[in-house]
């Protein structure tokens, strides 16, 4: 596994698999007696958060704390842009804390990489979501949950077929899932207006459609993306209406999919927008368990990207 | 001393002839040794003559921005690239949109004595696109302006850029046109394309240019009037060029030396030093701008030489500032990507970067050719070899090139202004 995880596209089917299993059997772990787990007790791990994102940062939060390292929050006011501190001087000022990871979200796409390839750091760069690029660890999560309800738990996600829906062209999630679910082996179909498709996403790995009726019927996770409605000052659709009516998931198109489909959604939720009520609370919702999901994830992401102690070596 | 004899040079790659550079003209150019006394004699073996460069587009950040280039510290860098004579673009600050400025930066030009400055003047006041400059005064001024330009900003707005075209034919001005419709290009940040799509990173389509120049080569028809079009960056505006030349519209256009050998799949580091307007473009577009090169549709390759301080490159790609530093590295490049790969002769290449461009900023003094009698404006090029370029010598007070580490060939071994060498041995001559 690479030192740091800045894209999906940095994860190997091997790494994927292998952070997905590891995530199961740390979720076990914590789930019984032992809540926590001294496997990188004395580690310093920094959340570095340019934007608000309070889920994001408490998902990391929990899960470092639960592997006994220390947490640091740093919530650096603007960027370069709004003329506040600089991303160089905070590195800077994280590495001489001595941090040994470093969870960044910032608004800029590539923020994370410039963290990473700037040699300001020594310790590993975790993409906490930067700009519309990428999440790659909301992207593990996702998989995870999938993996859990259509696959046993086991293995990789071979022809499950996986429909995003949404605002494509600004979502990191989106992109992040695609890397990863193709890695996965999954048939994943993106779903939106054509306004809403990135220009040269036909060369992406993965099918895409105008028509969410024609997908549902046989979707077996559907993702449905956070929609803002400033989008339709910018006429990339008419109304919020038209919006819903054509790609929102009502309860009526809920019943549309099949009983074993799974419901996502990576939070937070425009309920009556892009999901109604029904469809956000039924019974094929799994969107609260995708937060849980979120902590075993991470718990993996930093345990093998910091190389604590085993995990055999922990549970005695 | 105050001639030089260079011997045994090969003037645009043809045949060894002995060139007598004397009292500020080419005195003499003969195939038999030459044998004058007082004069320095340089041997050239293995090197090529070429008039001296002349460049369409340079920024000089003087005055307002000393911190990133001054007239004085960009202009030897030009002579360091081989350059004569320079054009100095009007986005300055103030910007230069007045006599008053355009004659500063000329006499500034002038003190420095590097290269000729030529004052570039803003086509609107404050380049605010809504309000024509005095464009006659900055072309009756001592700064004698012929090329007028927005650049940085396009002049989007239909009716001024066609009265612009209109007006300065009364004293042989050209309008350089920085084509890019705004509303298409709002916070854009990269070239649109497949690579954008996966950065997350805002497009700049190609339709933002190519839209403005079908636009501009047809309003420049209907009047009767000289376009220029600066950096060219797409194959359909390659295209368009080649249709408005063919039915006779007096077009011209420019490519900048980035543009001929980089693509957008260098925006995949995020290191703001690729970041530049007109972006980057896909592998289709460099190999179509080498072919719009070398057929001659595109007339001139112009550096588009936009320096900024370390502060303004090192930080997120958005909030990075456009544009890269050029002066030093143009003519490797051009003979990286133009001569080595078999495109375009030394004589071509000497046409589209000294002849053409001095003809199009109505230079009269300069593109001249290497024959007796002519201004001694000649530049000395080692074609042989290929090196990893570096900042050592760089004159610029900016750093932002987008060519370190990158293998280059050939290096620039003297330049000579009105028979006054600038540089020779590659440093400048003081
Ligand atoms: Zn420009």
């Amino acid at each position: 596994m690479k030192r740091h995880l800045l894209s999906a596209s940095d994860l190997s089917y091997e790494d994927a698999i292998l952070i997905l299993d590891t995530a199961e059997e740390l979720a076990k772990l914590v789930d019984g007696p032992v809540k926590k787990l001294p496997t990188l007790r004395g580690r310093t791990i920094v959340n570095l958060f340019y934007e608000d994102s309070t889920r994001t940062r408490i998902s990391f939060e929990a899960a470092a704390k639960r592997l006994s390292a220390d947490v640091i929050n740093f919530t650096a006011k603007g960027s370069s842009v709004s003329k506040g501190e600089s991303l160089k001087d905070t590195a800077l000022t994280l590495q001489a804390m001595g941090a040994d990871a470093v969870i960044v979200r910032h608004s800029a796409s590539g923020a994370a990489h410039q963290l990473a390839a700037s040699g300001w750091i020594a310790g590993s760069v975790i993409n906490a979501g930067d700009g519309t690029h990428e999440h790659p660890s909301q992207a593990l999560l996702d998989a995870f949950t999938m993996r859990r309800h259509l696959r046993d738990s086991k293995g990789d996600l071979a022809g499950v077929r996986v429909t995003i829906v949404g605002d494509v062209l600004h979502s990191r999630v989106a992109r992040s899932n695609v890397l990863l679910l193709a890695t996965l082996g999954a048939e994943v179909t993106l779903v939106a207006p054509p306004t809403l498709m990135p220009f040269g996403v036909e060369q992406w790995p993965c099918d895409i459609s105008y028509d969410l009726d024609r997908v549902l019927p046989r979707t077996e996770a559907l993702m449905m993306l956070r929609v803002q409605g400033e989008r339709m000052n910018n006429a990339f659709f008419p109304s919020m209406r038209e919006y819903s009516r054509g790609y929102g998931l009502d309860d009526k198109r809920a019943s549309a999919l099949s009983p074993e489909a799974i419901v996502m959604h990576p939070g937070p939720m425009n309920r009556g927008l892009e999901i109604s009520a029904g469809a956000a609370d039924g019974l094929r919702s799994v969107i609260v368990e995708q937060v849980a999901n979120g902590v075993s994830v991470r718990m993996a992401i930093l345990y093998l990207l910091l190389g604590g102690a085993s995990i055999e070596e922990v549970s005695l | 001393m105050s001639g030089y004899l260079l011997r045994g040079v090969s003037v645009l790659g043809e045949q060894k002839v002995d060139v007598l550079i004397d009292g500020g003209i080419i005195s003499e150019v003969s195939k038999k040794p030459l044998a004058p006394t007082g004069v320095r004699t340089i041997d050239c073996d293995g090197l090529i003559a070429m008039p001296g460069l002349v460049d369409l587009h340079t920024h000089l950040r003087e005055p307002g921005r000393e911190d990133s280039e001054t007239v004085e510290s960009g202009s030897a860098a030009a002579a360091l690239g081989g350059f004569v004579a320079i054009h100095a673009m009007a986005n300055t600050n103030p910007v230069a949109d007045t006599a008053g400025v355009v004659e500063q930066v000329y006499r500034l030009g002038r003190e420095a004595g590097w290269c000729d400055v030529r004052p570039v003047g803003a086509v609107t006041v404050g380049l605010h696109g809504t309000q024509l400059a005095e464009l006659a005064a900055m072309a009756h001024s001592a700064a004698h302006v012929r090329v007028f330009s927005d650049d940085g900003k396009c002049v989007a707005d239909p009716i001024l850029m066609r009265r612009a075209l209109e007006y300065v034919k009364a004293f042989d001005g050209v309008i350089a046109q920085h084509a890019q419709e705004p509303r298409l290009t709002e916070d854009a940040q990269m070239n649109e394309g497949f690579v954008s799509s996966q950065l997350g990173l805002r497009g700049w389509p190609a339709v933002a240019e190519e839209s403005i120049i079908s636009r501009d080569v047809l309003l420049a028809e209907h009047v009767g009037s000289r376009l220029h079009v600066c950096h060219v960056s797409t194959a359909g505006s390659v295209e368009i060029v080649r249709w408005a030349k063919s039915r006779g519209v007096m077009v011209t256009a420019e490519v900048t030396p980035h543009h001929l050998l980089l693509t957008d799949e260098l925006a995949r580091s995020y290191d703001p030093r690729y970041k530049v307007n007109p972006p980057l473009r896909r592998d289709e577009d460099v190999q179509a701008l080498r072919q719009g090169l070398a057929d001659g549709t595109i007339d001139a390759v112009a550096t588009d030489h936009a320096p900024h301080p370390l502060e303004d490159k090192e930080c997120e790609w958005s909030s990075a500032a456009f544009g890269m530093i050029g002066l030093q590295s143009a003519l490797s490049v051009v003979q990286t990507a133009m001569i080595e790969t078999g495109l375009m002769t030394w004589s071509e290449v000497s046409d589209r970067m000294s002849t053409r461009p001095a003809r199009i900023g109505s230079l009269r003094d300069h593109g001249r050719p290497i024959a007796v009698g002519e201004p001694a404006h000649v530049v000395l090029v080692d074609p042989r070899g290929k090196s990893v370029f570096t900042l050592e010598g760089n004159a610029s007070k900016s750093r932002n090139s987008p060519f370190l580490g990158m293998e280059l060939h050939g290096r620039i071994e003297a330049t000579f202004l009105r028979g006054r060498a600038t540089v020779l041995d590659g440093k400048l001559a003081g």
